[in-house]
């Protein structure tokens, strides 16, 4: 069946950070431009983050883009490509700057300059320390400052916004070039065809894999699925990072931009276990070392209360003066998430699921990279991907804090001029396949048509709790066997699913049903990704495996859905101009 | 727990309706958001939005026990049984706890949300003192919720003539920016019967502000700045 068809230059789905930074260089360009979101702009994830955007202004001592650049690298436990990384952070002073000029409310030093906090595994001198003032923030809700920022200067911009619009697939035309997508108005349950010359995904995360997650309900990994339903490979998805500090029994995030201004953790004996993990850094060692040591601590008997089965952040130490000028909503979110006032109180923390490093595999100019004639990294013609959706990579096996906000903004930027490019050249359309919505239309149609089967819920919950018990913190051998053996069989449960309502307007028990079969490519994919990685590096921690191996593992993953087939490409060692920065154990 | 819920389908229902859910919540449901995720997990048919469930995104606002607030961050502890959810009063609903924003986004965007420096960009941040930037405070962390403009009488009668308390703590987010130069056009635009005169500090807007913002301060310093410019 043909769908009604709607023409752009453009179509970005994503109006988080990455879409909306994006979307900024095309309308301010004057192309005719289409974002989609599944949210109200202003309510997409990035409003959540907390901590700060990481660039080497040196606002407040010494620091250079050399530094980020190695504590980037160091970060990623040498998986993440050193041309991407190079790229984002020489780029990252002038796309805040930038911010700032847009009217970011950064904090200030006494001087009128941007505010800057150390963060975890930011250093001075090439990892030698101490920390270095790195985060530019915004108390600590500097991501709500950004989007908000972020979507005024769209409006000024005249951006054409498609709020409450679900994007449902990928469409490619015969030589793959990327042509469009398919779209439900969520008002009205309407479906669309968008047709454009180039479609760019900046759809965010997809944190609501694991039962335990700091991430939105609306982080479903849509971007994911839609480009693994068109042939598109799905890069290091074993990589999935685990924030130390969510609030144990709620996930909600305490930012690491606590442990930045002078907080520490506590196991039960009152000890400051981190000195013990990581000599130098201590609480600010990089996270996925942290929330090693806080399991750690917790599986041997050293955890808090009745269960055993936290630990404490302490940060009444601080004062109430600092707390409620630098990090005021943390005391809310601990009051109320926590019921305990973090100015006399600690508040009790777990690991919990945060960020995924993998993602749809971009090279530094926000193109997306695919195998074809032989090669891994063939750019897939019209199609880019920026935020947390692409993997660059330059967060490889882990991520720093605060470089999720720089790659917002810097790959945001640079996709949105990739894509201006790539329209100059290319000014006409190609044709819509004569199949274009065949894929979408059948999704529907078969929620539509079942009157019973699973449910979204339960098949839902399934899912998260296979992902949190088989691709956890640690990872175990067996369980990673079972896990790929439990998920292909959610996987069958997800195409049985029913929804009892079957109505059009504004029928969010369809648009659940569709981000569950976006969460299951996601979750299949983690699990057969970390499943062959027969080592430990960054966030995969494999208890058969617990050493770096170098010699066979500095390669990324490819996952690829028909046959749920893996391939390897390189690691990109050779930065743009700097210099490699050769693997070294990691300490911190 | 008994919940009360208003409950329109456009497509089936000629008009809307109370419906009553009797659930029972597990230790781990604190929130009010928990239990309506509960609720949906029954019956499907609900309809509402959320999205981060710690009260920053600003999705889940809805008319609980009367009063306009955020699920997420509303204590079930704190209710009293019959919980009774609405839409929020005065837009269009466009299904259960679902209304349509758009005259309350129409107000926001009218009062040019952005900054205006039409100075060439130095090659560095424009400087700010701390005490500069601390005029933002208490207005930047607006979430856009609608919970304040939609509890005000004065935008129930003339949502399109009237700003409502969101919009305007919005243009003096920006009258109070050291950085921005559009201060004589703000207030040209606002000096106005209705965009701006029509608040009578009715303070509704502040009783319920999820975020504990004080729109009706804002609208005051707002029309100090209307009366320093006269004299
Ligand atoms: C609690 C928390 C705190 C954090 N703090 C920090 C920090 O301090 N510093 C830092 O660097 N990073 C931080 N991060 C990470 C960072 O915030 C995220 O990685 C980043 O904001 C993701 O931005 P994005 O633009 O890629 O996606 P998002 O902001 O998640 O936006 C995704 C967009 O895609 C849209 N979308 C998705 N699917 C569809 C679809 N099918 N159709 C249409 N639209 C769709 C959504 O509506 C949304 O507009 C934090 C993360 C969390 C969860
Ligand atoms: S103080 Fe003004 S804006 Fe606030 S509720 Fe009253 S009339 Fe409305
Ligand atoms: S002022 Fe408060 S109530 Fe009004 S929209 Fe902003 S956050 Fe919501
Ligand atoms: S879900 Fe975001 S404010 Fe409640």
């Amino acid at each position: 069946m043909a769908l009604p068809v709607r023409k752009f230059d453009a179509v970005i789905v994503g109006a988080g950070g990455a879409g909306m930074r994006a979307s900024l260089q095309l309308a301010e360009a004057g192309f005719r431009v289409a974002v989609l979101s599944k949210v109200f702009p202003t309510r997409s994830h990035t409003v959540a983050a907390q901590g700060g955007i990481g660039a080497a202004l040196g606002n407040m001592g010494e620091d250079s883009w050399h530094w980020h650049m190695y504590d980037t690298v160091k970060g990623s436990d040498w998986l993440g490509d050193q041309d991407t990384i190079e790229f984002m952070c020489r780029e990252a002073p002038r796309s805040v700057i930038e911010l700032e000029h847009f009217g970011m409310p950064f904090d200030r030093n006494a001087d009128g300059t941007v505010y800057q906090r150390p963060f975890g595994g930011h250093m001075q001198n090439f990892g030698a320390g101490p920390a270095v003032q790195r985060s530019c923030s915004a108390a600590d809700r500097t991501g709500h400052a950004m989007l908000h920022t972020l979507y005024q200067r769209n409006v000024r911009a005249n951006t054409h916004f498609f709020v409450e619009w679900m994007a449902l697939d990928l469409i490619r035309d015969p030589s793959g070039q990327v042509v469009g997508v398919t779209a439900m108005e969520m008002e009205t349950g309407e479906v669309y065809t968008f047709h454009a010359r180039a479609v760019l995904f900046a759809t965010g995360g997809a944190g609501r894999v694991f039962a335990s997650s700091t991430n939105a309900y609306i982080n479903t990994g849509d971007g994911l699925g839609m480009a693994a339903r068109a042939g598109i490979p799905l890069e290091d998805m074993e990589f999935w990072q685990f924030h130390p500090t969510g609030v144990a029994g709620a996930g909600v995030l305490i930012t690491e931009g606590v442990r930045g201004e002078g907080g520490y953790l506590l196991n039960k004996d009152g000890e400051r276990f981190m000195e013990r993990y990581a000599p130098n850094a201590k609480d600010l060692a990089s996270r996925d070392v942290v929330s090693r040591a806080m399991a750690t601590e917790i599986k041997e008997g050293r955890g808090c209360g009745d269960s055993a089965d936290y630990v404490l952040l302490k940060l009444d130490h601080l004062g109430e003066e600092l707390i409620e000028s630098k990090l005021p909503g943390i005391r809310e979110i601990a009051r109320k998430f926590a019921n305990v006032d973090p100015v006399r109180d600690p508040i009790p923390v777990v690991p919990t699921c945060h960020y995924m490093m993998g993602g749809i595999p971009t090279n530094y100019r926000g193109e997306v990279v695919a195998t074809a004639g032989g090669g891994r990294e063939a750019v897939v013609p019209g199609f880019y991907a920026a935020g947390e959706c692409a993997c660059a990579s330059v967060h490889g096996a882990n991520r720093l804090g605060t470089n999720s906000l720089t790659d917002l903004l810097v790959f945001g930027k640079a996709s949105g001029d990739t894509t201006i490019r790539f329209l100059k050249e290319n000014p006409t359309f190609k044709e819509l396949p004569g199949d274009a919505a065949d894929v979408t239309m059948e999704r529907l149609s078969r929620l539509d048509a079942r009157d019973s089967g699973e449910s979204v819920y339960d098949v839902g919950n399934e899912l998260r709790q296979v992902m949190q018990m088989h691709c956890g913190v640690f990872r175990f051998p067996d369980l990673l066997e079972q896990g790929v053996r439990r998920i292909k069989e959610v996987e069958e449960r997800v195409a049985r699913i029913a929804i009892g309502d079957k109505s059009k307007v504004f029928n969010t028990a369809r648009v659940e049903a569709l981000e569950v079969e976006n969460l299951i490519e996601v979750a299949v994919a983690s699990l057969v990704s970390a499943h062959a990685r027969k080592e430990s590096r960054g966030a995969h921690d494999r208890s058969d495996f617990p050493e770096r191996d170098d010699e066979n593992w500095i390669k990324h993953s490819l996952w690829l859905k028909e046959g749920s087939r893996l391939e390897y490409k390189a690691v990109h060692m050779t930065p743009l101009s700097a210099k490699t920065i050769e693997p070294k154990v990691r300490t911190y | 727990m008994l919940f009360r819920i208003y409950r329109f389908d456009p497509e089936k229902d000629a008009k809307p309706y109370m419906k009553d859910y009797q659930i029972e919540l597990q230790a781990t449901d604190r929130m009010l958001l928990d239990a309506l995720i509960r609720i949906k997990a029954i019956d499907d048919s609900l309809s509402l939005r959320r999205s981060c469930r710690e009260g920053v995104c600003g999705s889940d606002a809805m008319n609980i026990n009367g009063k306009n607030g955020l699920a997420c961050v509303t204590r079930l502890a704190d209710l009293q049984s019959p919980v009774v959810l609405r839409p929020l009063p005065g837009l269009p609903v466009i299904r259960d706890l679902v209304v349509d924003m758009s005259q309350f986004f129409k107000q926001y965007h009218s009062v040019m949300p952005y900054m205006v420096n039409n100075d060439p960009p130095p090659d560095t941040e424009r400087l700010q003192s701390p005490q500069d930037r601390s005029e933002l405070d208490g207005l930047y962390e607006c979430i856009l919720c609608a919970c304040c403009s939609t509890s005000c009488p004065s935008f129930w009668w003339n949502p399109d003539k009237f700003v409502g308390p969101a919009g305007l703590l919005q243009a003096y987010r920006f009258l109070a920016d050291s950085r921005d130069q559009a201060t004589s056009q703000r207030l040209d635009d606002l000096e106005d019967p209705y965009r701006l005169f029509r608040c009578h500090s009715i303070m509704n807007c502040v009783d319920v502000c999820p975020k504990g913002l004080n729109p009706t301060k804002a609208i005051g310093k707002i029309k100090d700045m209307l009366v320093k410019r006269m004299v």
